[in-house]
């Protein structure tokens, strides 16, 4: 499968300067937005500024995750190989954001909660969605065999993406100890924080994209070791 | 400046996150690297 069109993402830089040069003001930008030009919460105080950075990563998450799924469905109707790859690569810098979701949120929660963690419906399924994409990765170290492979991390891959409704409606559908939603609920943003936020998510944004293709580009590397372990195997018999 | 620690270890936390993954990604990529090189050169 990794024929002559796959095997051509292995030429070439994997990202180019220009876009890490875009990426890199954007987050310095959004930095400058996040802790100093947006005005400080009138109850909270400074540790406010964490939102911004939690919620563009949990959003960000929610991307990269959206395209594990259009990534598994591509790969059931095509059987191409580079779906599988964008899938996992997905699947792998979603993870990193909501790792970040689950540490930030803590830290944010013990001085305004007074408590780092409790089970409610949002904080349980967002870290059920962290779990199921964690396992999604342990499961493709599980089989070694590339096209049985990706058929089973694309069945299990459209069954974790079923999970981001769960999270982004349960501060709707219960009673949470999460804040009301940003888009659509009961809660009012400042203008300007809005605008920060929106920054922070375009930054973060950017960097997943970079983060997806420099991991796309690992797992096209991955597949030609494994055609070249397969040559190299029968040269010997 | 009340809390200020609490934002420092969130923002710590986050580029802590970012370069772990990244020196993650970057050692895998130059094992496979090597692996590929090793590879082509015993098939010549």
């Amino acid at each position: 499968m990794a024929g002559e069109s796959e095997s051509r993402t292995l030429s070439g830089p994997v990202i180019s300067w220009p876009s890490v040069m875009v990426v890199f003001l954007l987050l310095a930008a959004a930095s400058y937005g996040a802790l100093i030009q947006a005005p400080e919460e009138a109850t909270m105080g400074l540790v406010q500024r964490i939102f911004y950075f939690h919620v563009a990563s949990a959003w960000t998450g929610f991307v990269a995750f959206i395209m594990v799924f259009i990534g598994s469905v591509a790969f059931l109707r095509t059987r191409a190989l580079k779906w599988d790859w964008l899938s996992v690569a997905s699947a792998e810098v979603g993870v990193a954001f909501f790792t970040i979701v689950l540490v930030t949120g803590p830290i944010w929660a013990k001085p305004v909660w007074g408590i780092w963690w409790t089970w409610d419906a949002r904080l349980t399924s967002s870290f059920l969605l962290w779990v199921l994409f964690v396992s999604y990765l342990i499961l493709r170290t599980l089989v070694d065999e590339p096209e049985r492979r990706a058929m089973v991390s694309a069945v299990f891959g459209i069954f974790a993406t079923l999970d981001i409704p769960l999270v982004y409606f349960s501060i709707w559908w219960f009673r949470t100890q999460h804040p009301q939603p940003v888009i659509g609920g009961g809660g009012s943003l400042d203008g300007r924080m809005w605008r920060v936020l929106m920054l922070c998510w375009l930054a973060m944004l950017g960097v997943m994209t970079l983060l997806i293709r420099v991991r796309y580009r690992l797992e096209a590397m991955r597949t030609e070791v494994d055609a070249l372990r397969l040559e190299a195997a029968r040269h010997v018999r | 400046m009340k809390n200020l620690n609490f934002l420092v270890a969130a923002y710590v936390a986050i580029w802590a996150i970012f370069c772990v993954y990244l020196i993650s990604v970057a050692r895998r990529m130059a094992g496979l690297q090597d692996d590929i090189r090793r590879l082509k050169e015993g098939g010549k």
